[in-house]
């Protein structure tokens, strides 16, 4: 890790003051799970860390009619175990199969959201698109992305939050380069998928930060499927969320997002064309499974994944409705 | 004449019981100091660089910028123009600096050029490697019982075909295993402390008495002028034997600028670096009887041991089983990796991995129990061997409840998506126990301790010294202070080969009994009682036929004088040897469970019986088998090197992407220590490495029983997995 300036400012207002506009010259010190880890293997190199753990106005959640407002420094233990959060089982799912204590109790909702991605060429200081994109498609590609992939970007985005937070409907709150400049999106526009290598995976400036999660009332039945080989913090092999709306027994709405497929969370617009008007079980589950993984695009090494993709469509799916999930 | 036995089972206090490891609270509190965690004062911490290419020629490497960085107190230059680089991470330059933030802009200062050379790491394809002409033969044999005609040119290939035809059943298999690390928690290196002419390394190694002259020969010294000091190492596996070449730069650099030198290697040149498994790839054919039992074996195997390393030799395959006709050839395949480093008995878990398999798809070809092939098969295991094996096999079933679980390949119930299967191998090893020696002092005070130049691997061989003594002198565990760790104390084996406990146990017990032979003799003459009629227990020495004519532990060793009795000796192990003897096996049976629309495999049970002679402490030779276990669990499903096929990058060398098993993936694991009266009387034998051979094989074929097709090569991931199901339905 190289020298760096350390910032820890106590308001929203100071925070956006020490940040630049610069690509790379600052960067924001949220729980540190990954920030410290591109810092020491040289792959970001901040001349200033800008820190928000001494920000209360970023740890706390409200509740209105809208919905929930969650500050974006909240611990993801803490947004778990939030009883507000209980309406959204998808996203209490999505932090519970973060099966790591330290990931959860250190790790924050906005640097969830905000990680940057596991690529291996990318880490290893080959850049994000990791010579656009030739690294990965000439070499091993077997956890990169299967959907969104025919640009420059392979890789797949690491938020194992996000396709939850889309599902059900999420907004972020994005703030700077002053306090006042306020923009809130839908998340699924935060996510970009970058074209040449000046670009990033989301839509904040060097001079923005997330400072809330939205989430609109509750209304949908939801779920979280991860694909995971192992019961420890690797990331998945692939992963969905679903978020349904019923009635009269069969589905009238549905938004249904894949995650580790893809540059950004995908969302399928063909599992939800597939889904919708359908009563669920295991056959318009596995079919909307199908309608997913039929637009896929693997690489060479990848195939599986869009199995992969199937299986967590159609066991989210079924586990929104209220069914087993079937496996394991 | 002291006569040197262990006692009988009834007359043990210690030995063979359960103890917690004596330096356990120091371990769990922190207070045990790695050689990672030594810091003297005036440190300098130093990083090495490494070579992004997997196969080049350096052009040019300029230090100056580096040297020029703030903080930055040294650069060395591991390389020079022209050198060839033959993998990714080949340590290139080293910076020594006051803080982490000096050296790592140092090391981003150094610029290094290089010309490209081709590059080759797709070993598993054997075609793709001999047009890349980087294979050589590597030998094999033929064993036929029938004799040839003196003219028959062709006999081996017709015996072989008769053979063939001859048999019952006749699989033709692909089998493979790929490369792996050690995946030590604690890197290599050292922190070298140089002064007044003298080295002191805090190095983190598996061969404490015999480093100090790897150090001293390149740094001009003699090995009296080096001490090597290791008291806690945070694994090695067989990859820390010797002082390194980056070791030596520490060294070197302590000597050059008056400070202690802090080198450990960065995750990624650690995993690049310091040590892998080979690979192992191989096509076999195999002839059984009607009853599975195999009758012939043809099989060539490849695999690489990286650059300039050993690849898997000949004469494993196959395993344990080895049937009265075989031909086995090798072809080594030279790939642009580090080269290989012993890892957990060496070529054994690649062998079995390789061939039990193959024994196992008999089963399945033939509809029969793997269980009756297997024990049908021991006909072909080592005589001396069979017979234990086929205790320990029933002992196994019946932990594993094998018989009610038992359905022919991919014949069980389903759940869902999930399927069931049961798969078993079986292992040996040598474990004679290695050249030690033991220094042991007993204090006028009756204070009692232990000098060897050995090392605790973290498996309890501090505890199993003390044990030995402990029980020799009647004293409880807590009384005897056992030392090892450094170069100076009386030498020791490298702690590999599982000669360990076979080695230490023979030395202290050699002491033990000469110095109390010597004590004994100060009490007879106090006592005025025969010598021989005395015995060391509960704290006192006494005459066995008139108990109450003795004298304290405290009160005997008062007569020594003013200063310690000492006493060295050296261990005997060897054929001669009452103490230790060479030679285990074991049987492990596994119970997975397969999701079919994941490909993932989950643990449900896994059963290990291990002989070992005898058993000095239960709970640690049982700690050693978990370990084995869970190592054999993570390298049969998760954990492989991964190289780029066209860069030779080592992409996955970082722990967040270099797969492993969490506590939640190990599933039930059952150990069954076997030692019948049999056992314990051939002494103490090593097990460290034995219960890490199995579980490839045996998972592979739980596996292949749950889903009725093997999947060929591990480890077993979903993506395996899912190619493999996939293949078959195409």
């Amino acid at each position: 890790m190289k020298p760096f300036e350390y910032a820890s400012p106590e308001t929203e207002r100071e925070a956006l003051e020490f940040l630049s506009p610069e690509p790379g010259k600052t960067a924001v010190l949220a729980g540190g799970t990954d920030l410290i880890g591109l810092m020491s293997r040289l792959i970001v190199q901040p001349e200033r860390v800008v820190s928000l753990a001494g920000i209360p106005s970023l740890r706390a959640i409200e509740v209105d009619a809208r919905g929930l407002s969650i500050g974006s420094m909240m611990s993801l233990e803490d947004v778990a175990e939030h009883p507000a959060t209980a309406a959204y089982p998808a996203l209490r799912q999505a932090i519970g199969e973060i099966s790591s204590q330290q990931l959860q109790s250190q790790g924050t909702l906005g640097g969830e959201l905000c990680q940057r991605p596991r690529c291996w060429y990318f880490r290893s200081g080959e850049g994000l698109l990791a010579r656009e994109g030739r690294s990965v498609v000439e070499g091993d590609n077997r956890y990169h992305a299967i959907f969104g992939n025919s640009g420059p970007a392979k890789f797949v985005c690491p938020s194992r939050l996000a396709p939850a937070l889309i599902a059900l409907g999420a907004a972020v709150r994005v703030i700077g380069p002053d306090v006042d400049n306020e923009t809130i999106m839908p998340l699924e526009a935060f996510f970009r998928t970058p074209e040449d290598e000046h670009d990033r995976e989301h839509a904040l400036r060097g001079d923005q930060i997330v400072s809330h999660v939205l989430l609109p009332v509750a209304r949908y039945k939801s779920a979280s499927y991860e694909v995971r080989q192992g019961s420890g913090p690797d990331y998945p092999l692939a992963a969905a969320a679903a978020a349904l709306a019923f009635h009269g027994g069969v589905v009238s709405e549905a938004r249904i997002v894949l995650g580790q497929v893809a540059p950004t969370p995908w969302i399928s617009r063909e599992a939800i064309q597939a889904i919708v008007g359908c009563a669920v079980n295991e056959e318009t589950a596995e079919a909307a499974g199908r309608a997913a993984a039929s637009v896929a695009t693997p690489l060479s090494h990848n195939e599986y994944k869009v199995q992969l993709a199937k299986v967590a469509v159609k066991r989210a799916i079924l586990l929104a409705a209220g069914f087993e999930s079937g496996g394991f | 004449m002291v006569e040197y036995v262990w006692p009988d089972r009834e007359h043990t206090a210690l030995l063979g019981k359960s103890h917690d490891k004596i330096d356990a609270l120091a371990k769990c509190t922190g207070a045990a100091k790695y050689s990672y965690d030594i810091a003297p004062e005036r440190l300098l911490l130093a990083r090495a660089l490494g070579c992004p290419l997997a196969h080049c020629k350096v052009k040019s490497i300029d230090t100056s910028a580096a040297e020029n960085v703030k903080g930055v107190v040294a650069v060395r230059a591991m390389k020079k123009e022209g050198d060839e680089i033959f993998w990714e991470g080949d340590l290139i330059a080293v910076v020594a600096g006051e803080s982490e933030g000096a050296v790592a802009e140092g090391l981003a200062a150094i610029k290094a050029d290089y010309e490209p050379l081709d590059v080759f790491v797709n070993e598993a394809d054997l075609s793709a490697a001999e047009s890349a002409k980087r294979t050589a033969k590597s030998g094999g044999k033929v064993q036929l019982k029938k004799e040839p005609d003196d003219d028959d040119k062709d006999f081996e290939e017709k015996e072989l075909a008769r053979l063939f035809k001859e048999a019952a059943a006749v699989v033709e298999g692909h089998y493979g295993i790929q490369a792996i690390t050690h995946m030590c928690l604690e890197p290599h290196g050292s922190t070298c402390d140089w002064n007044d002419g003298k080295l002191t390394a805090h190095l983190s190694t598996q061969n404490v008495s015999g480093t100090a002259g790897q150090f001293a020969t390149p740094l001009k010294l003699t090995a009296n002028d080096v001490t090597v000091h290791c008291d806690y190492i945070g694994g090695g596996f067989g990859s820390k034997f010797a002082a390194d070449r980056w070791d030596v730069v520490a060294a070197q650099l302590s000597k050059d600028l008056g400070r202690p030198v802090k080198l450990m290697l960065d995750r990624d040149l650690e995993l690049k670096n310091a040590g892998c498994r080979p690979s192992g790839f191989a096509d076999v054919k195999i002839g059984a009887d009607k009853d599975g039992l195999v009758t012939v074996w043809d099989s060539h195997h490849w695999s690489t041991g990286g650059w300039g390393g050993a690849p898997l030799p000949q004469d494993q395959v196959p395993y344990v089983l080895v049937p009265a006709n075989f031909r086995r050839r090798v072809t080594n395949v030279k790939t642009n990796a580090s080269p290989q480093r012993a890892w957990r008995a060496p070529n054994h878990p690649q062998a079995c991995a390789l061939s039990q398999t193959a024994v196992d798809d008999i089963a399945a070809k033939l509809g029969l129990d793997s269980y009756d092939v297997f024990m049908r098969n021991l006909a072909n295991a080592p005589e001396a061997r069979a017979a234990t094996y086929a205790e320990e096999m029933k002992i196994a079933a019946k932990l594993m409840d094998w018989k009610s679980k038992w359905h022919p390949h991919g014949k069980g119930g389903k759940q869902g998506s999930v399927v069931s299967g049961l798969g078993m191998a079986l292992h040996t090893w040598a474990g004679g126990g290695h050249g030690s020696s033991c220094l042991v002092k007993i204090h006028p005070d009756g204070g009692v301790e232990a000098f060897l130049g050995s090392q605790d691997l973290g498996t309890g061989t501090r505890t199993v010294i003390a044990l030995v003594l402990a029980e020799t002198f009647g004293l409880p565990l807590e009384a005897v202070k056992v030392n090892v760790g450094s170069s100076k104390f009386p030498a020791s084996g490298p702690s590999g080969g599982s000669t360990t406990v076979g080695g230490v146990s023979e030395s202290s017990r050699h002491a033990a009994l000469d110095a109390l032979d010597k004590l004994n003799k100060l009490v007879a003459d106090k006592l005025q009682v025969p010598a021989e009629n005395l015995v060391a227990r509960d704290r006192r020495i006494f005459d066995k036929d008139h108990p109450d004519k003795g004298l304290s532990w405290k009160e005997a060793c008062s007569l020594v004088g003013m200063n310690a009795l000492e006493v060295t000796a050296r261990g005997a192990p060897g054929p001669k040897s009452k103490l230790s003897s060479s030679g285990v096996g074991g049987v492990q049976m596994a119970e997975v469970a397969v999701d079919r629309e994941t490909g993932i495999v989950r643990m449900k049970k896994f059963v290990t019986v291990q002989d070992m002679g005898m058993v000095i402490n239960r709970k640690t030779a049982e700690s050693q088998i978990f370990g084995a276990m869970i190592m054999g669990i993570a390298y049969a499903l998760f954990e492989e090197r991964i190289l780029d096929p066209k860069t030779g990058k080592f992409v996955n060398a970082e722990v967040a992407d270099y797969k492993l098993p969490r506590l939640g993936d190990i599933g039930e694991l059952v150990v069954e220590i076997y030692e019948p009266d049999s056992e314990r009387a051939r002494g103490v034998i090593g097990l460290g490495e034995p219960p890490v051979i199995g579980p490839g094989a045996a998972i592979s074929n739980a596996v292949c029983n749950a889903l009725g097709v093997r999947v060929p090569v591990l480890p077993l991931t979903p993506k395996r997995v899912l190619d493999t199901l996939k293949a078959r339905n195409a």
